[in-house]
Parts: structure tokens; C-alpha cells; sequence
């Protein structure tokens, strides 16, 4: 009877986003005369933190400071359509969507700049400070909000833009089942080690250890927040949660949180982190997502440290002491 | 239902209200006088998500009925920033990231207040059991810890340094 340290791998090759009609976000983006834009979406954010990267991409995607971008997910009656948050779409997808409807809008500010500056609008850039500038030439320059005030004061137009992102829809072809759903994946390899009690069957999570390849990490600490959250979830499901024990059957399915149980505070573990980055061809400036995936690998990990730590393949979740003292006992004890 | 008179400071501010006799906490404080910091989590006493401070302890609003509270000074989260800004808890829960949808926030900080109102150098493990009555479903809990410890380094006055090391960006 005793202790038994094992240590196991998982790696992951993440679909960002899903294929059901397409997947689309839209955005809309506005310019208020004075110079501060508005992202309007249906997406939401969730505590993932989309709110910071849509203003980010937009802020980059505009040429503007971060702080003139507001974004407003607040109601997905008014919004422009999105499929959801979910699947780690939300950078990848809705990022997008605001580039592209970014890009729309910068454009009519430049055209606003160009007939007050009377130049060519392909000849302005902005320095991301609030100012439109000719190029190579930083003095003839309007800022940000007195173009878009002549644009809706003198010149009749709406700084404003629209954009969506859609994957095309991919069926199956008849005859071998192929298809391509996915544009884009997210990696992962996750290395967890436990100590498994072949006495009690009770299994510790050491540490968890994983490297995420997420494109760009467009914000490293809410990578980060979403990476640290996300192996606790996965840890969660691979050791604790289960809605219904005799599924499909619901009797002794849990009812609260005295009987669907988490990992508290006490029993979390070590996680270590590195983050790869490898831009993706079709990512809002290469950016892919991590939400959802990050929840994952540590199950598969978690499930081959047990196998190596007691020499039993438990492959239904969760990992509970009973079912890896049956499977001990099925095999005459651990090895 | 029979109606007693309740005498309580909540906030700071001296109160007079009318309550039923098996009115909780949370349904005064929430639902009633607006102090919507209080979440309703579970309504049974297993989330923390309605934690606020009576009398210096943490108390789960939620199963704490209303009319034991009578001369009880009640601390919610809407009490944290001061004059100079956000309490350094808060500042510490920023700078950590230890708030993701935010629905355990406000119960966290309050346990956290709690905690290190008795015990202002707290070990991890004080902060681990102050938190335990706490279900948080996004944090992991890791962030929210370096943040409670990171505000107890602090000490009243000052603001939490961001802790930890950085996952490296390759
Ligand atoms: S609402 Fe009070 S503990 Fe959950
Ligand atoms: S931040 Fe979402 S429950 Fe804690």
C-alpha cells in the first residue's frame, strides 16, 4: 500500500472555432464626432476577456490609441449577429469581423483628413496618438477627432464600418467522408504528474505543465488567466465533476454544490506555462484562441499519469477512487 | 408574517428598516436596499458568492436571517474603495487578474477583508482557508491566492505588486 508517483502526456490539436453555417461574427464599428470609436457586437464576453482584445485589434486596426475604443457586447437584440462564444472562436472569429470592420471605417476617416488636409487619402497614415499625418511629412496633420468631426459636421459621411467573418461551410464528400471544417488550429502539449494511493484510490495532481502554441498572444496575461483557469477545469473534469453518474439514467445525479464537486482552493496544483507563438495565416494579426481549449489536455494527461503511476487505464470520467480501485482490483494491485 | 423593526450600519450609514421575520440577509441587502456587490449564488450556504461581514466575520448573507443582525455592523463590497481609489485588495485582485465573469469577486474580496483584518500577515494556507467557502468557476484559484497575499504584503496603505513568475512568451 502505498503512494505512487506517474507522470503522463497529452497533446492537442485544437479546431478553432466550429463549421455549422459557417460560424460567422459580425461587428460595427462608429465614430462619435468626437473622435472616439465604438465597437458594437452580440459577442460575449464572458470574464474571457474578448472586451479587451476586440478593443485592442480595433485600437490597432484603426491606427488609434487603445483608450478612445469602447466596445459594447450589451445586447444581442440590437447587435450585429454572432454565433457565440464558445469553441475559443471569439479572437479568432470576432477579431476578425472588427478588422475588417475597422478597416471600413479608417477609411472614411482618411477621406474626411485627405479633403481637410487636400491631399490624397492614400498618402495619410496615423501615429496611433490620435493624429492623421502625411506621410513623411508628421507636421500636415489633422487629429482623429477633428476629422471625424468635419466628416459628420461639414462633409455629410459616417465614420463607420462593417465586417464580418464566415468560414465557408465544408460538407462531407460523398464518396470518402473528407471534408475540411477547420481553417485554423491552436496546439498543446500538457504534462501532468499525480500521485495515485493504491489503498484509497485517491489521485493528487502534482503539477501541471503544458506549452500552448496560440498564434499571438494578443494579451500574454489573459492568455495567461485563461491558461491557469483552464487546467484547473480540466483537472476538474478529469478528477471530480460528473452531472450524472448512471447517465442517462438522472437518479443520484447531483443537485448542488454539496454534491457536484470542484477542486477548491486547497486542492489546486502547480501549473507552468509556455506560450508559442506561431501566427496564424488567417488570424486577426495571427492571433488564434485558447479558451476553451486549455480545458482540455489535462484530462487525457491526468488519465496516462494514473496508467503510469498504478498501471490502469481508467477511460471514462471522472477518474474517481472507485473506479480505479475496481480496475486495481481487476488486475491484482498496482504495477 | 410577523414584522420586526431592524437597528443596523451598513456601510457606514445608520439604518432603520422594516423586516418579515424570516427575511435573510441577502434578501434585505440585495434585493431590497440595491447592495447588489451581494451575489446570489446558490442560496444554500455552498457558494460564498454572498459574503459580507458582520461584526468583523465573514457571514453567507444567504442563510443568515436578517433579524439576527439587529445593532450588527454589515460590510459589503460597495464599502472597499476609500477617498484615495480602490482598496488594495481590489487593486491586488486587478493587477493578479484574479477576476474573470467576476460573479465570486465580490464574495472573495469580503472573505479576503475578513481574513486579513484578524490576520494581516497571512501563510497561503490562512488565505486558502479563508477562501474555501468560496466557489470560484473561472479563476482557478491560483490568482486570486497571490492576490490576497500580494494585498497583505501591502499592508493598508499601499497597492499589491503584481507576483509570480510569467509564463515566458516564445
Ligand atoms: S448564495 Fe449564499 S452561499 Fe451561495
Ligand atoms: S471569476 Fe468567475 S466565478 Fe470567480
Amino acid at each position: 500500500m502505498a503512494r505512487r508517483r506517474g507522470r503522463g502526456i497529452a497533446s492537442v490539436n485544437y479546431p478553432i472555432g466550429m463549421n455549422l453555417g459557417g460560424d460567422p461574427s459580425q461587428a460595427l464599428v462608429h465614430s462619435n464626432p468626437g473622435g472616439k470609436f465604438t465597437v458594437a457586437l452580440s459577442s460575449i464576453d464572458l470574464g474571457q476577456g474578448m472586451k479587451s482584445v476586440v478593443r485592442q485589434i480595433c485600437a490597432e486596426a484603426l491606427g488609434v490609441p487603445v483608450e478612445d475604443v469602447f466596445v459594447d457586447t450589451a445586447d444581442s437584440d440590437t447587435g450585429p449577429h454572432c454565433m457565440g462564444s464558445f469553441a475559443s472562436r471569439g479572437t479568432h472569429r470576432v477579431g476578425n469581423a472588427v478588422i475588417a470592420a475597422a478597416e471600413e471605417a479608417r477609411g472614411v476617416l482618411l477621406e474626411a483628413a485627405a479633403e481637410k488636409l487636400e491631399v490624397d487619402a492614400a498618402d495619410l497614415v496615423t501615429d496611433g496618438r490620435g493624429n492623421i499625418h502625411v506621410r513623411g511629412a508628421p507636421s500636415r496633420l489633422i487629429t482623429v477627432a477633428d476629422a471625424s468631426a468635419a466628416a459628420q459636421f461639414e462633409q455629410g459621411r459616417t465614420v463607420s464600418g462593417r465586417g464580418i467573418f464566415l468560414v465557408p461551410m465544408s460538407t462531407p464528400d460523398p464518396e470518402t467522408g473528407a471534408m475540411d471544417p477547420v481553417t485554423c488550429y491552436a496546439h498543446a502539449c500538457t504534462v501532468a504528474e499525480v500521485e495515485v494511493d493504491d489503498e484509497t484510490g485517491e489521485v493528487e495532481v502534482i503539477s501541471i505543465e503544458a506549452a500552448y502554441e496560440v498564434g499571438r498572444a494578443m494579451n500574454p496575461r489573459l492568455v495567461e488567466q485563461q491558461l491557469v483557469g483552464g487546467g484547473w477545469m480540466g483537472m476538474s473534469h478529469a478528477l471530480w465533476e460528473t452531472t450524472e453518474p448512471y447517465y442517462p439514467d438522472r437518479s443520484h445525479g447531483p443537485t448542488d454544490f454539496n454534491q457536484y464537486l470542484m477542486p477548491g482552493p486547497g486542492d489546486i496544483c502547480e501549473q507552468r506555462f509556455t506560450i508559442l507563438e506561431r501566427p496564424a495565416p488567417d488570424g486577426p494579426y495571427g492571433g488564434k484562441g485558447v479558451g476553451e481549449m486549455c480545458s482540455t489536455p489535462p484530462i487525457p494527461a491526468i488519465a496516462n499519469a494514473i496508467f503510469d503511476a498504478v498501471g490502469v487505464r481508467i477511460d471514462e470520467m471522472p477518474f474517481t477512487p472507485e473506479k480505479i480501485l475496481r480496475a486495481l482490483k481487476e488486475q491484482g494491485g498496482a504495477r | 408574517m410577523s414584522h420586526v423593526t431592524l437597528d443596523f450600519r451598513l456601510n457606514g450609514t445608520g439604518r432603520t428598516e422594516l423586516i418579515a421575520g424570516g427575511e435573510t440577509l441577502l434578501s434585505l441587502l440585495r434585493h431590497r436596499l440595491d447592495t447588489t456587490s451581494i451575489k446570489q449564488g446558490c442560496r444554500q450556504g455552498t457558494c460564498g458568492s454572498c459574503t459580507v461581514i458582520v461584526d468583523g466575520e465573514p457571514r453567507l448573507a444567504c442563510i443568515t436571517l436578517a433579524a439576527t443582525c439587529d445593532g450588527c455592523t454589515i460590510e459589503t463590497a460597495e464599502s472597499l474603495p476609500g477617498p484615495g481609489g480602490l482598496h488594495p485588495l481590489q487593486q491586488a485582485f486587478m493587477d493578479h487578474f484574479a477576476a474573470q465573469c467576476g460573479f465570486c469577486t465580490t464574495g472573495m474580496l469580503m472573505a479576503a477583508k475578513a481574513l486579513l483584518a484578524a490576520n494581516p500577515s497571512p501563510t497561503r494556507e490562512d488565505v486558502v482557508d479563508a477562501i474555501s467557502g468560496n466557489i470560484c468557476r473561472c479563476t482557478g484559484y491560483q490568482p486570486i491566492i497571490e492576490a490576497v497575499l500580494a494585498a497583505a504584503g501591502a499592508g493598508p496603505s499601499g497597492a499589491g505588486q503584481p507576483g509570480g513568475s510569467r509564463p515566458g512568451v516564445v
